[in-house]
């Protein structure tokens, strides 16, 4: 019973913390793909191979470096809060991204490539009515990804003091409060399918647009 | 038309693929490039619409240095089909046809008549396949696309890179049809590649046969069948080709050395006289150099035989077909046939007689072979 009562009960903690984790996984995640889908078409494009290797190495770090001590690294150099929770996740969210802009870019067959330019497509037409909607798919399982990852990965920041469903769960580990933990890691998992679902369907939605775009776009 | 002047293309890992490289392709003409693979020939065709810049040298198109034009403008006014067919799989086959007229901003009405039309010339009904997506279509089909997406905007230069090598004989051979047929009505510039020397000597005006990036040996296929310019153009015609090609005689082996001729300054009476002798009904008139210059028959001396004063050059005719020593024997009676002659003369360049082809020879030639057959 005390399972179920502490959803009525302790709804506006529960709600206000939802708020806060959605914020800061979105605000990093955001960030993620302003920076690594143009960086990730970027390196697609380039002559430069070095600074392929060269990205990817960096991103690479940032992975690797496990969570709490990016958390704890971070606190020295920005403080504790939001920001540097945000700061961290994001640094965490662009490998994947990246990676999957990288492959989705480069999973187009050449031909289709050498056919639009050979048609006369210019450079923005092609990466927005070509390459953008082939890669759509990668990308957006790339993003997909990476939002559940930067879900549970934002339950730590409280640790930094940023606030967040990890606040309840911690809070009622530390006093033992089962049903609190039961209801604070049951909303987090229910939003991290819920998103999930959601960017499923959004994806859906931009391949369908994609492959009517050219019908509408001078009828 | 589109001219190469000195072209040289070297890529960046240091291969030098083209080297001083001229050619003039004409206005209207189907020239085809062939060639083994590797030779240059996409390299080639593609230095035609910038997706490839020359190293050194220039290429012009309608006497405009293209290095001048920009490359999307440029690419836009040529048609171009790929090697590897390049259709964009995420729009429909309508939309992948309506490419070019859409990026020129072409009226909707007018593109959708366009697709349809091109559709129809393929054989792919517009209701069926319009809205599919590539990935719905043969390979042959997809192919289809490719072609037609080229001819969209009515570019008046088309590239073909390789563009029927994924069809099956029987449907390449009726787009090739296609192609020769369309050709005589909207005669465009093409480019073709292709390394199927059937499919060049049936589509092309003029064949250029390239080898490690060197123009070897450039001709009508007529050119290029008779006179190959090495061992290597002959081994790629292929033997079997070529036999084929000579076993076709040419009228110098089937006609007559010995046509009977006058000149045109003898009377009528003398020609009676020469026409008797030699068993014919017609005299071939030629001047003191053996140039020809008409014939006789022996109807219009008998007609003018009266006038004392006639000449024979005043009672000729002159020929309205007269045949090269090296014309095909097919051509010959094709000719004979079309308007009806009893007979052809044979002359060389500078006008000089040098034998007659008449049904008789034709039939004396053809009993030659057939008896000599039947004595293997
Ligand atoms: N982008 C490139 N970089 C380096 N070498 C190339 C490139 N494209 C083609 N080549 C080389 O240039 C030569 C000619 O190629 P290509 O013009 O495609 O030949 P073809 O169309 O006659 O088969 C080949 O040896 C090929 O390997
Ligand atoms: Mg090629």
């Amino acid at each position: 019973m005390d399972y179920i009562n502490i959803f009525a009960t302790r709804w506006k903690d529960l709600g206000s913390a939802m708020l806060e984790h959605i914020i800061i996984s979105g605000a990093a995640l955001l960030l993620g793909i302003i920076i690594a889908v143009p960086l990730g078409i970027y390196l697609v494009k380039t002559r430069y191979t070095w600074l392929r290797s060269v990205a990817f190495t960096i991103t690479n770090i940032f992975q690797t470096i496990p969570s709490l001590a990016l958390l704890a690294i971070l606190i020295p150099l920005i403080g504790i809060g939001k920001f540097p929770a945000i700061v961290a996740l994001f640094l965490y969210s662009l490998l994947p991204i990246l990676r999957n802009t990288y492959s989705g870019f480069k999973s187009i067959d050449p031909s289709v490539i050498e056919a639009a330019r050979g048609m006369g497509y210019d450079g923005r037409q092609r990466l927005f009515r070509i390459e953008l909607p082939l890669a759509i798919p990668y990308l957006m399982s790339g993003i997909r990804l990476t939002t559940i990852y930067v879900i549970s990965w934002a339950t730590l920041a409280t640790l930094i003091g940023a606030g967040g469903l990890g606040e309840l769960i911690y809070g009622g580990l530390s006093v033992y409060d089962k049903p609190l933990i039961f209801a604070s890691s049951i909303t987090t998992m229910l939003l991290a399918i819920v998103i999930d679902l959601l960017l499923a369907s959004l994806e859906r939605l931009l391949t369908r647009q994609t492959t009517s775009r050219e019908q509408s776009a001078s009828s | 038309m589109i001219k190469f002047e000195n072209v040289y293309k070297q890529y960046d890992n240091g291969h030098t693929v083209l080297k001083n490289l001229n050619l003039h392709c004409k206005e209207g003409e189907i020239t085809v490039f062939i060639g083994p693979s590797g030779c240059g020939k996409t390299t080639t065709m593609k230095l035609i619409n910038r997706l490839i810049e020359p190293t050194k040298g220039k290429v012009l198109v309608n006497d405009v240095d293209i290095s001048t034009i920009s490359p999307v403008k440029l690419r836009r006014s040529i048609g171009y089909v790929i090697q590897h067919v390049g259709l964009f799989p995420h729009m429909t086959i309508a939309d992948n046809v309506a490419v070019v007229p859409r990026l020129l901003e072409w009226e909707e009405d007018r593109i959708q008549k366009q697709v349809k039309n091109l559709l129809d010339m393929v054989n792919l009904k517009a209701d069926t396949y319009a809205d599919r997506y590539p990935s719905e279509l043969s390979g042959g089909q997809q192919q289809r696309i490719g072609v037609i997406r080229a001819f969209a905007a009515e570019q008046s230069i088309i590239l073909m890179d390789e563009p029927f090598s994924a069809l099956d004989p029987i449907s390449r051979e009726q787009l090739q049809d296609e192609l020769i047929r369309l050709q005589k009505d909207i005669k465009k510039t093409i480019i073709f590649v292709t390394h199927d020397m059937d499919e060049a000597i049936r589509i092309a005006d003029k064949i250029v046969l390239m080898r490690s990036g060197k123009i070897l040996q450039e001709g009508t296929p007529e050119e290029i069948l008779r006179r190959p310019a090495n061992d290597f153009v002959k081994n790629f015609i292929g033997k079997k080709r070529l036999a084929q090609f000579e076993a076709i005689p040419e009228s110098e082996e089937v006609m007559t050395r010995k046509p009977v001729t006058i000149l045109p300054s003898r009377g009528l009476a003398e020609s009676i006289k020469i026409m008797e002798r030699k068993q014919v009904d017609s005299l071939m008139v030629v001047d003191t150099k053996d140039r020809l210059q008409g014939y006789i028959t022996i109807y219009d001396v008998l007609q003018q035989f009266k006038d004392e004063t006639k000449r024979v050059g005043d009672i000729m005719h002159t020929f309205e077909h007269v045949i090269a020593p090296d014309t095909l024997l097919n051509q010959t009676i094709e000719l004979m046939d079309e308007h009806k002659l009893p007979y052809v003369p044979v002359v060389k360049d500078d006008q000089t007689l040098v034998g007659l082809v008449t049904r008789g020879t034709i039939v004396g030639h053809l009993s030659d072979i057939y008896s000599g057959n039947e004595g293997l």
